[in-house]
This record gives structure tokens, sequence and C-alpha cells, in this order.
């Protein structure tokens, strides 16, 4: 396939970026979005120049770095997948492609279209963890869970972080991301010690971060990798409320790190 | 202290259904009309009847409103800011609704709509003429003449579009709010939430009809006018 590509390049964070146009011969439709893009870089440095910058590890869907926008969505064309799972099949001869980082404020850009998402890194540090007794693993069916909160908290653990959620959202808001980790731990008996505490710190950690607030628009589930469900959201929602009535405790975000 | 952005929601979502129940007694209330003189008339006593009571009301209506429209700034402020730089190439968006993507214009379409609907009907600015028109009950109560205002006000086919537009704008801002505050009161589960999605739509599929059968009814003639008027 040949194909014609717009790649967002800017050389650093302070940088100013710009939309760069490729030609690109040869393309494999077997083979996956990043390997034409390693595809595009091998061209580039062949010619002297500089490779386009791109996060990728896995390269199996379940680390989330692989982050870039194609044609305007997170992750691309392809339901439930992440870019690196998406394969060019998906584009056809003669197309034009898009590639732009994830954009929001939350999520400066590094460089091309490396961004860095340590916000979510820093919302997960306020509160996305639980008080566990170290020592001998405990006895497997000592603590029983229904069947439908195991299942329930098992889909919200299915959340990789890649930001897609933050990159789609109209607000560049956080909260399907959020919700996940809420939801997961406040649907396993082992998040019931932090779990008031928890919710109001890692709202406040979203604002200290400078994502935007939630209009409920289910645009997020839909380029979800994980297709992490709106009704996540309903619970944090709910967790958050209850949190605000009974919970005295102060919330605390890390607004040192919030940059 | 500022609210999060959930509390925000959270009160975005108290403050609209608020002003949600007052749009659906409002238009009980107007659907009167089509009982006739005596019936929207005498209601319209009975409002006023409630003297203080009617003032709380009023008062509440308000507050929930100056609420509403300063979480709305602050919220879009909010997430304008949180995307400074846009993308390049957008056509579509995955499944999120033209009108959750505008609730900020529909807003305040429907709030220079409301004060033009106050500044007509409620203070009469606009059609001074209005304050003219007298009712006599049955009974020997006299009051306005709501009745006749309605039909004298929706003679004028310039004003019967401009409440359909509002309602218009109305609907599009209900279709999406509905079913969000049901989301953001936390009130979906994955067995009811194709319901309360279609909650939206209906809904303010329901309330545009209803509001707009007044104006229409008048001007396409299916209500007459009746001269009941002293003045
Ligand atoms: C008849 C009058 C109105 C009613 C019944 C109403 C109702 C609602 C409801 C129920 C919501 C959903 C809240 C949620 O998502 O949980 C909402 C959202 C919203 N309203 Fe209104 N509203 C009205 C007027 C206004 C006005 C005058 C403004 C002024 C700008 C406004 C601006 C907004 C905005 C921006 C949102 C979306 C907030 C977000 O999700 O980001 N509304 N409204
Ligand atoms: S590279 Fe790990 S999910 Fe794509």
């Amino acid at each position: 396939m040949k194909l014609k590509l717009h790649v967002w390049r800017q050389s650093g964070p302070h940088a100013k970026g710009h939309i760069e146009e490729h030609l690109l011969d040869n393309v494999s439709p077997h083979s996956s979005f990043l390997e034409m893009m390693d595809q595009l870089n091998e061209e580039l440095q062949s010619k002297g120049k500089e490779p386009v910058a791109f996060d990728s590890d896995c390269r199996e869907g379940i680390c989330g770095s692989c982050s870039m926008v194609i044609n305007g969505r997170p992750h691309g064309p392809w339901k439930g997948t992440t870019t690196c799972q998406l394969h060019m099949r998906a584009f056809k001869d003669g197309d034009e492609i898009w590639i732009e980082p994830f954009r929001a404020k939350a999520f400066p850009v590094v460089k091309d279209l490396v961004v860095d998402r340590g916000a979510f890194d820093r919302i997960v540090q306020a509160g996305g963890y639980i008080t566990v007794r170290t020592g001998s693993a405990p006895e497997a069916n000592l603590t029983p869970i229904p069947k439908s909160d195991a299942d329930t908290a098992f889909d919200a653990a299915a959340c990789i972080g890649c930001g897609a959620c933050v990159a789609v959202c109209k607000n560049a808001s956080a909260t399907l991301f959020l919700s996940a980790k809420v939801s997961h731990l406040a649907h396993v008996p082992q998040g019931e010690p932090e779990r008031m505490k928890r919710v109001k710190s890692m709202v406040a950690q979203m604002d200290a971060e400078t994502f935007g607030a939630c209009t409920n628009t289910g645009d997020c589930t839909q380029v979800c990798p994980k297709e992490i469900g709106q009704n996540h959201i309903n619970t944090l929602n709910r967790e958050y409320l209850r949190a605000i009535s009974f919970d005295n405790s102060n919330a605390s975000a890390n607004t040192g790190s919030a940059g | 202290m500022f609210p999060s952005a959930v509390g925000s929601k959270l009160l975005m979502a108290a403050t609209g259904l608020a002003i949600l129940l007052f749009v659906l007694g409002h238009l009980a209330g107007n659907l009167q009309f089509f009982g006739g003189p005596d019936v929207i008339n005498t209601y319209a006593l009975h409002l006023r009847d409630l003297g203080p009571l009617l003032w709380v009301a009023r008062l509440g209506l308000l507050a929930a409103f100056a609420l509403h429209l300063s979480l709305a700034v602050s919220l879009t402020r909010r997430n304008s800011l949180a995307r400074p730089e846009g993308y390049a190439f957008q056509t579509d968006f995955p499944q999120s609704s033209v009108a959750s993507r505008h609730m900020w214009l529909t807003g305040w379409l429907i709030l220079a709509f409301v004060v033009f609907h106050l500044a007509h009907f409620t203070f009469q600015w606009t059609h001074p003429e209005y304050r003219e028109l007298h009712w006599k009950a049955s009974d020997g109560r006299e009051g306005h003449d709501v009745y006749s205002m309605i039909i004298k006000g929706f003679s004028q086919p310039f004003l019967v579009g401009l409440y359909i537009v509002a309602q218009v704008f109305l609907w599009l801002h209900l279709s999406h709010a509905v079913s969000s505050m049901l989301q953001t009161l936390g009130l979906k589960n994955p067995r009811n939430e194709k319901l309360l999605d279609l909650a939206g739509p209906v809904l303010a599929t329901i309330i545009f009809v209803g509001y707009v059968s007044i104006p229409l009814a008048v001007l396409l003639g299916v209500v007459k006018p009746i001269v009941i008027s002293s003045g």
C-alpha cells in the first residue's frame, strides 16, 4: 500500500510543533500500525532525518504506552484496540492518515507523539492503593466476593491507563480512568479501609492535574481499548457523594507535582 | 472553597433537576389553557393566593438558576483550559451527541429566552396592553385574564416562531441533560442503562410537544378567543 502520512513533529516540550507530510510506499496490510511507523522511521533515518518519536512497549495491547491519535481517534479506527494491535488492513491503498499526540494540558508533549502521562501515576498515588497485611499469602477462599461484584471489579481493573479517554474527551477529562480505579477497589472488600478517603483524594488530584470535568458524552468508552463502561462513572459519582456526605477527613491533592 | 470537578457536576445535576421540576410544573399549569378561560384564570388566581409560599418557590428557583449558571461558567472554563491545543484532524465523534457537545450554547440561548419570556408575559414590559386584560369569575372574584393574554400573544406569528425556536434549544439541552443527570447522580446501572439513556430524549420530546402545542393551537386557530375581558 501507498500512504500519505501527516505526522505531528515537535522537537521538544517547549518547541513549536507542526504537521509534517510523508509519502510511504510498500506498506504491508499485514503489518501493525507501529510496524508501519517503524518503516517510516527507517526511511527517515536512511535519509539522515530525525525519526518520529513515539511510545511503545509491549506491542500486545496490555501496557497502554502506544499513545497516538489516528485520524482523530485515539488508537485509530478499530474498537477495543490499542494502536499496537491496530493493523494496516484497517486502511486502503492511497489513504491519508493523520497522526497526532494525545492532547491535554495534563499530558504535555515531550517530543513528536510522546506525551508525559505522569499525571495518571500521581492520581493513582493519591489513592489507588490498599492496605494489605504482608507476610504469607492468605487462603484463597478466605474472603468470598459475590460474582457480580468480582466481575465488575475485574472489568474496571482491565484499564491499562493509556489515556485514550482523556485524548478523546472534549473536556480532556480523566473521569473514565479515575472511575475505573475507584470502581475496581470499591467492589472488593480489600478496598474498604481507604474507600472514602480514596475517592476524595483521587478526585482532588485529578483537579490538581488540570484535567477537565465529565459531561457524560460517552465518547471515552467508545475509544477505550478495554471498553471500560460508563457504569464505572456512575459508581465514581456515587462513591464521591457518599464520601463528601459521611467522611470528614481532608482530601490531599499532591499539588506540588502537578507541574 | 470551590467544589471539585465531580462535586461541581453533582451540583449541576441537582440544580438542573430543580429547574427541570419547575419546567414540568410550569408546563402542567400552562396546559390548563386548553381547559378554557375559567380553568387557567382560576389557576392563576390560586397561584397568586399562595402568597409567601410562591415567593419561596421563586427564590429557590432563582437560586438554582444562579448556581447552575455560575457552575456552567466555571466548568466550561475548566474544560477549555484542559485542552489548550486541539487536533488538526477531527471529522466526527465516536458517540457523543450534538446536544451533549453544545450544552454551553443551548444553555445561554435558553437563558436569553427566559429573560424575554419574563419581559413578555410575566412583567409585560414588551406589551403593556396585556395589563388591561381583566377577568371576573362566576363567584365574583377578579383577576388577570391570562387566557386572552396568551391568545393575543400568540396571534403574532413572529412571537410564535420565537417561542418554538426556544423550545428547540430546550429540547437539545434536555435531550442530553436528563440522561446525563441520572448518571451524575449515580442512578444508572447496567440493567437500567438503556432505559435511562432514553429518558432524556423522551422527556425532552414530551416537554417540547407540550410547550409548542399552546402557541401552535392559537396561531392555527384551533383555540379561538373568547371575549370575556372588560378591558
Ligand atoms: C430550563 C432551564 C435548564 C434546565 C432544565 C437545565 C438542566 C440541566 C441539567 C439537568 C443538566 C445536566 C447536569 C449533568 O450533566 O449532570 C444541565 C447541564 C448543563 N447546563 Fe443546564 N439547564 C437549564 C438551563 C441552563 C442555562 C441557562 C445554562 C447557562 C449557560 C446551562 C448550562 C448548562 C451546561 C453548560 C451544562 C453541561 C455541564 C457539563 O456537563 O459539562 N443550563 N442542565
Ligand atoms: S505498546 Fe503496549 S499497549 Fe500498545
